[in-house]
């Protein structure tokens, strides 16, 4: 592309300006002069969420206008921030065509707008009863009203409910259900409730030895469990979940974790996306299958690994050399590994960590090596990392800065690897 | 590795009983796998399933979920329920000799 003065100039076009695209702004911004290469993040809105803290608005943990702040802040001041929707991507002509009718073209596109919550796919769950009896924690609206809802609820049945899979931070569902038992536990009715976790998974975790731990503590702290359940149909004014094969559970309130889908735009955009409009890209080089100058990165990738916030920060680093050789005519071999980590909140001010990639499932043993924190088990420590996490999100994630000793690929030492089974 | 018969010939399956070599698999052995299943009868939607299982697994390595089904094999969740009581992108897998759907994460 040519720039005004008839310069040769480049342009990375960032679609979305969440976790992985602030951060990917960022990361490029500080490796070219902008003379050289120019960055656009497209975002609809200017409201960047920190997601992680929507599991504690509901228990008023958290407030949501705590975990809001403005997109463009977050971006370094050479960036170009567009609020405008976007149409859909003409892959042939390296073009993005915007909400408002302009286009906006590219030289290297990245898709980061995430996955969105699509309700309306499940039967009933938007109809009578929803934000009264049926509830989602998963965006701010959401959270806020299951928080009114949950300062009422004198008890009952409340079931927490995992639609299908693939959904953003697999193991949130988990965390709301050993909050709420703690959570009515402090307001004192706790035996007045009975709590279950209904998911379509045939344990409480994807990974074996994550699984059985999780399904330990969910036992523990009195959460029944209902696997292999897939929800065909939310009845509000009946107060069941109906499963396809026609099995019931019962509730008073209803937690559910919606069926994800990409953002809408993809499924306009001919060849960009999969059926359920994730980014079908490599997963270790995050490049589209479709054509080599668009990459995704975060949840709007359709590669197997979890839809969360530590694995779009460590595939950020990969992303970001990617391009640099993408446009310098380089071989790419960044490689990412699918690590992601996450801490599992517990309850009463603990913690567990888990840490894991493609090939290597949720150990026990300690991060980053072997005098850090504990994995896979509750601790102190991991719940006041976790608190410690939102200030280094803003301040060190965003703008691009490495976190001390938390690198992209998956740490094996400090991992117990022969003593996991 | 387990050994089973259908159609008369010897296959290698796994614990699940999921074909370890969707080469092995012919037309003619469905019918028996799907009775193994408490189908008593493929009826025409039934091989419209498995065969769109068969064309998926060939292009892409991995049997679609019951989501991407519903979307794309022109089959609803719902009838594919009906169809496979006991989860359709399993069961539908097993009987058209492909390996166990990757589930997502």
């Amino acid at each position: 592309m040519i720039s005004h003065d008839g310069i040769v100039t480049k342009r990375i076009v960032m679609l979305g300006g969440g976790t992985g695209g602030t951060l990917s702004a960022n990361r490029l911004r500080r490796i070219y002069p902008r003379e050289d290469i120019e960055i656009v993040v497209v975002d609809q809105n200017d409201d960047h969420v920190y997601q992680p803290g929507l599991l504690f608005v509901p228990f008023g943990l958290a407030h949501s206008e705590e975990i809001i702040r403005s997109r463009r802040h977050q971006l370094h001041k050479d960036i170009e921030f567009r609020q405008v929707s976007i149409e859909r991507v003409d892959l042939d002509a390296d073009i993005v065509h915007l909400g408002d009718g302009t286009e906006l073209g590219y030289d290297v596109l990245v898709i980061a707008t995430g996955s969105i919550l699509v309700e309306d796919e499940t039967e009933g769950l938007t109809g009578p009863g929803w934000m009264e009896k049926v509830f989602t924690f998963y965006d701010v609206a959401g959270a806020a009203a299951l928080h009114d809802a949950l300062e009422v609820f004198d008890g009952g049945r409340l079931v927490v409910n995992v639609v299908d899979m693939p959904i953003k931070c697999p193991v949130a569902p988990l965390e709301f259900c050993f909050l709420a038992d703690w959570f009515f536990q402090q307001v004192g009715i706790r035996e007045r409730v009975e709590l279950t976790y209904v998911t379509p998974l045939d344990g409480a975790f994807t990974k074996p030895v994550a699984s059985q731990r999780l399904a330990g503590l969910l036992e523990e702290k009195g959460v029944a469990l209902v696997t292999e359940f897939n929800t065909g149909e939310v009845d509000g004014p009946g107060g069941r979940l109906v499963s396809y094969d026609q099995r019931e559970v019962g509730f008073d309130l209803a937690v559910v974790v919606p069926l994800h889908g990409g953002a809408s735009y993809v499924a306009r955009s001919p060849g960009l996306g999969d059926e359920l409009g994730f980014v079908s890209v490599d997963e270790h080089t995050l490049q589209s299958a479709a054509k080599p100058n668009v990459f995704a990165i975060g949840d709007a990738a359709g590669i197997p690994t979890s839809k969360a916030g530590s694995v779009t920060h460590f595939e950020g680093e990969v992303l970001v050399e990617n391009i640099r050789r993408f446009l310098a005519d380089e071989p790419l071999d960044g490689s990412y590994d699918g690590h992601a980590n996450c801490f599992i909140e517990t309850g009463f001010g603990k913690a567990l960590l888990i840490d894991f990639n493609y090939d290597t499932e949720p150990l026990p043993g300690h991060f980053p090596a072997s005098v850090g924190l504990p994995l896979l088990k509750e601790s102190r420590l991991n719940h006041l990392g976790k608190l410690m996490f939102q200030s280094l999100y803003w301040h060190s994630l965003l703008p691009g800065r490495d976190l001390p000793g938390v690198g992209s690929a998956m740490p094996a030492r400090g991992k117990d690897i022969e003593g996991a089974r | 590795m387990p050994i089973a018969t259908y159609a008369g010939m010897a296959v290698t399956i796994n614990d699940e009983g999921f074909f370890e070599d969707p080469g092995q698999w012919t037309e003619a052995m469905a019918p028996e796998i799907a009775r193994a299943q408490g189908i008593d009868e493929l009826t025409e939607p039934h091989w419209q399933v498995i065969k769109f299982m068969r064309t998926e697994f060939a292009e892409k390595g991995t049997g679609p979920t019951v989501r991407v089904l519903g979307k794309t094999s022109g089959v609803s969740v719902k009838e594919l329920y009906q169809l496979f009581p006991k989860g359709p992108a399993k069961m539908a897998a097993k009987i058209a000799g492909i390996p166990k759907p990757r589930g997502c994460i």
